[in-house]
C-alpha cells in the first residue's frame, strides 16, 4: 500500500491510546473527538465511493448535453417521427426507430434462444444435477460468459452464418439471426445462474408438500416451484435482454451496416450500438451533426438500459421481501 | 430433491433429456468456437506475429503495437482503478452504516454495473478526450477502462471485506485500535486474498473489452509502440476487429490467430487469480 494514506496513518498511530477508539458499527462515538488523520482517511475514501457517482452524472450529463445540442437543430419530431436513419446520405433522415428496430430484433432472438435453454439449465442445475455434475458445470458455462464479445463476433461472422446459410434459404452474409443466437449464447450463463438462485431460493417445504400430496417430480416442478421463482426468473431474463440491447461488438462484426425497418431476420440491418461503431471508425468530423447522432442515439441507448435494469433490480427485491 | 434411485417416469426422463441439452448445448458451442480458432489460428502463431506491426500484406502482419497497447493499457486502468475502487468498498463496507450518502452510492453502482460499455466510450470521448483535452490517447483510453471496470471492483472488493468476521474487527477495537488501524491491520490483510483474485478477474475484462476503446478513438492501423501515457495507440481486441473486418480469407487467419493470442492471455490471468488466492489462502 503506497498510498498517502499510509502517511497519515503513521501520524494516527503516533498519537495517545487514550485519543483513539471508536465504536464500530453503529457510527457512534464513544469517547473523545475524531481523529484527524481518521477523518482524513475517511473523507479520503467517500471521495473513492463518491467518484462512482461522478461517473453517473458525467454519463448523464455529457450525453444530454450532445443529445440537446441536435434536438436544437433537428426537432424531436423528426427523430420520432421519420421511419429512415440515413445521417450520412445526402438528404438526411433522422428516424430513429430503424437503429431500434434492429436492435430489439438481434435482442428479440437472443432471448428466445436464451431464455429456454437458460431456464431448463437453471432446473437441471438446482433441481437434478448431482452436486459433482454441477460443481463442474457452472465453471465451464462461467467461462462461456468471460469470453470477451469480440471473440464472439469472429464466431457468428466466421462460423455461425456459414453454418445457417446451409439451412436457411436466402440468409445474407450479414443479418440479425445469426449474432442474435451469439448473444443468446453469452447472455445464457447469466440466465442459467441466476434463475438457478430463484429456484434454490424456494423453500424445500413446498416441494416436499408437493410431493407429500402425491404430486410427480415435474408437476411440482411446473405448479410450485417455478411459480414461486417467477419473479427472479423474469428478473434474470430482463437483465439479460438490457445486456443483449448494450452488445455492441457481435453485431458491429455480423449484423451489417444498413438501417432499416424490418422484422426480417435474414437481412443485413444496423443497430444502435453497430451505428456508434461505424461513426466511431469513419472520417465523419467531431462537432458536425452527423457527429452528434452517437450521443443522440447513445442517449436513447442508456435509457433503454436503465429501464430494463431498473424494473429487474425491483423484481429482485420484491422476491427478496416476500 | 430425491437422486437417481427411484424410477423416473417417462415424461420426466424426456424433461430431463431437454435439459442436459439446454446445457449442453451452449457449451458444445463454446468447444465449436474453440476449436475453429485454434484450427485456423494455432498455424499462424509464430515468433513474428508477435514483433510484427500490422500490414497490408496478412502474412506479414503482427500484433505488436495491440498487446503492448492491451498491456499498456491494462496496468494504467489497473492503477486508477484499483485505488479508487477498494477505497470505495472499504468506505461502503466499513464506514457505510454511518453514512448517509451511502445507500445513494450503492444504488448507483449497482445501475453503473449494468451501464452498456460503448457507453463508457461516448461518456471518456466527451469528458476525457473532448473537455479535458487528452485526445485519443492511451491516458483517455485507461481513465475510461478505470471508469468501466470500477463497479467490478468495487462489487468484488466488498465481497471480500464481508468475508472477514465481525469478531475480528470487534477484537481489534477493544483493544483501543482506531477504525481506520482495524481496517489497515486487521481487516484488510485478511480479506486480501480475496480482493487480489476478485480484482484480477475485473481487470482481465478490460483486457478483451473493444467498444469502448473504438468510440474513444484508439487506432486501427498504428506502425508504433506507444511511447507515452498521451501517446495514440490500439489494443489487441481492436486489431483483432479491424482483421474480422475485411473480407480476404488470409486476414481472417490473423483474426484466429489474434483471437488464441487474447484468450490464451485471459486465461493466464485468471489462473494466476486463482493460483494466487490458493497460496496467500495457505500461507496464513
Amino acid at each position: 500500500m503506497g498510498s498517502p494514506l499510509s502517511s497519515s496513518l503513521q501520524a494516527a498511530e503516533e498519537l495517545p491510546v487514550s485519543a483513539r477508539g471508536r465504536a464500530p458499527a453503529t457510527g457512534l462515538q464513544l469517547e473523545g473527538r475524531p481523529l484527524r488523520a481518521e477523518r482524513l482517511i475517511e473523507f479520503g475514501l467517500f471521495g473513492c465511493a463518491f467518484a462512482t457517482v461522478l461517473t453517473t452524472v458525467g454519463i448523464v450529463a455529457t450525453l444530454a448535453m450532445e443529445a440537446l445540442g441536435f434536438l436544437r437543430e433537428v426537432p424531436l419530431s423528426a427523430l420520432l417521427l421519420d421511419t429512415a436513419w440515413t445521417p450520412l446520405f445526402v438528404e438526411k433522415h433522422f428516424g430513429i426507430w430503424p437503429l431500434v428496430a434492429g436492435t430489439l430484433l438481434t435482442s428479440a432472438i437472443a432471448l428466445g434462444f436464451a431464455v429456454p435453454l437458460g431456464l431448463l439449465a437453471a432446473i437441471y442445475l438446482a433441481e437434478f444435477a448431482h452436486w459433482r455434475t454441477r460443481r463442474i458445470l457452472k465453471p465451464a458455462l462461467e467461462v462461456l460468459a468471460g469470453i470477451p464479445s469480440i471473440v464472439f463476433g469472429y464466431f457468428a461472422l466466421v462460423v455461425l452464418t456459414p453454418l445457417l446459410q446451409e439451412v436457411v434459404p436466402g440468409l445474407a452474409g450479414f443479418n440479425a439471426l445469426s449474432p442474435g443466437i451469439v448473444i443468446g449464447l453469452m447472455v445464457i450463463p447469466m440466465i442459467a445462474s441466476l434463475s438457478e438462485d430463484a429456484i434454490r431460493a424456494v423453500p424445500g417445504g413446498l416441494r416436499e408438500a408437493a410431493f407429500g400430496l402425491g404430486a410427480s417430480k415435474l408437476a411440482t416442478i411446473f405448479r410450485i416451484v417455478l411459480p414461486s421463482a417467477s419473479g427472479g426468473i423474469a428478473a434474470s431474463a430482463i437483465l439479460a435482454l438490457s445486456r443483449a440491447v448494450g452488445e455492441t461488438m457481435v453485431v458491429a462484426i455480423a449484423a451489417g451496416q444498413q438501417a432499416r425497418l424490418t422484422l426480417d431476420p435474414r437481412v443485413p440491418i444496423e443497430t444502435m450500438t453497430a451505428y456508434i461503431v461505424q461513426i466511431s471508425m469513419g472520417d465523419t468530423p467531431t462537432g458536425t451533426i452527423e457527429y452528434r447522432t452517437i450521443f443522440v442515439v447513445g442517449a436513447a441507448l442508456f435509457l433503454m438500459t436503465l429501464m430494463m435494469n431498473v424494473i429487474s433490480h425491483r423484481l429482485t427485491r420484491k422476491r427478496g421481501a416476500a | 430433491m430425491t437422486q437417481g434411485a427411484r424410477p423416473r417416469r417417462r415424461s420426466e426422463r424426456a424433461f430431463l433429456f431437454l435439459a442436459v441439452a439446454a446445457v449442453v448445448i451452449p457449451l458444445a458451442c463454446l468447444v465449436l468456437l474453440l476449436a475453429d480458432v485454434l484450427q485456423v489460428g494455432l498455424g499462424r502463431i509464430d515468433l513474428s506475429f508477435f514483433t510484427s506491426f500490422p500490414s497490408r500484406k496478412a502474412e506479414l502482419a503482427g500484433i505488436l503495437p495491440g498487446l503492448v497497447g492491451s498491456v499498456y493499457l491494462v496496468l494504467l486502468t489497473a492503477a486508477v482503478a484499483l485505488p479508487l475502487g477498494i477505497g470505495a468498498a472499504i468506505y461502503l463496507e466499513e464506514y457505510g452504516s454511518g453514512a448517509r450518502l451511502a445507500p445513494l452510492i450503492e444504488v448507483n453502482v449497482a445501475n453503473l454495473a449494468g451501464v452498456p460499455s460503448i457507453i463508457y466510450g461516448l461518456l471518456g470521448l466527451g469528458v476525457f478526450v473532448r473537455a479535458l483535452e487528452l485526445g485519443r490517447s492511451l491516458i483517455s483510453g485507461a481513465l475510461t477502462m478505470a471508469l468501466l471496470v470500477l463497479p467490478m471492483v468495487v462489487v468484488v472488493s466488498r465481497e471480500a471485506l464481508r468475508t472477514v468476521p465481525h469478531s475480528l474487527r470487534e477484537a481489534s477495537l477493544a483493544l483501543g485500535a482506531t477504525r481506520w488501524q482495524t481496517i489497515r491491520r486487521v481487516v484488510l490483510p485478511s480479506a486480501y486474498p480475496a480482493i487480489l483474485t476478485g480484482v484480477i478477474l475485473a481487470i482481465s475484462r478490460a483486457f478483451g473489452e473493444t467498444a469502448p476503446l473504438v468510440v474513444i478513438g484508439a487506432l486501427t492501423y498504428v506502425t508504433f509502440v506507444p511511447d507515452g501515457v498521451d501517446a495514440p495507440f490500439t489494443v489487441l481486441p481492436i486489431q483483432i476487429f479491424n482483421w474480422v473486418s475485411r473480407p480476404q480469407e488470409s486476414f481472417l487467419v490473423n483474426a484466429a490467430a489474434g483471437i488464441v493470442v487474447l484468450l490464451v492471455t485471459m486465461l493466464l490471468l485468471n489462473a494466476t487469480a486463482v493460483y494466487l488466492r490458493e497460496r496467500l489462502q495457505k500461507a496464513r
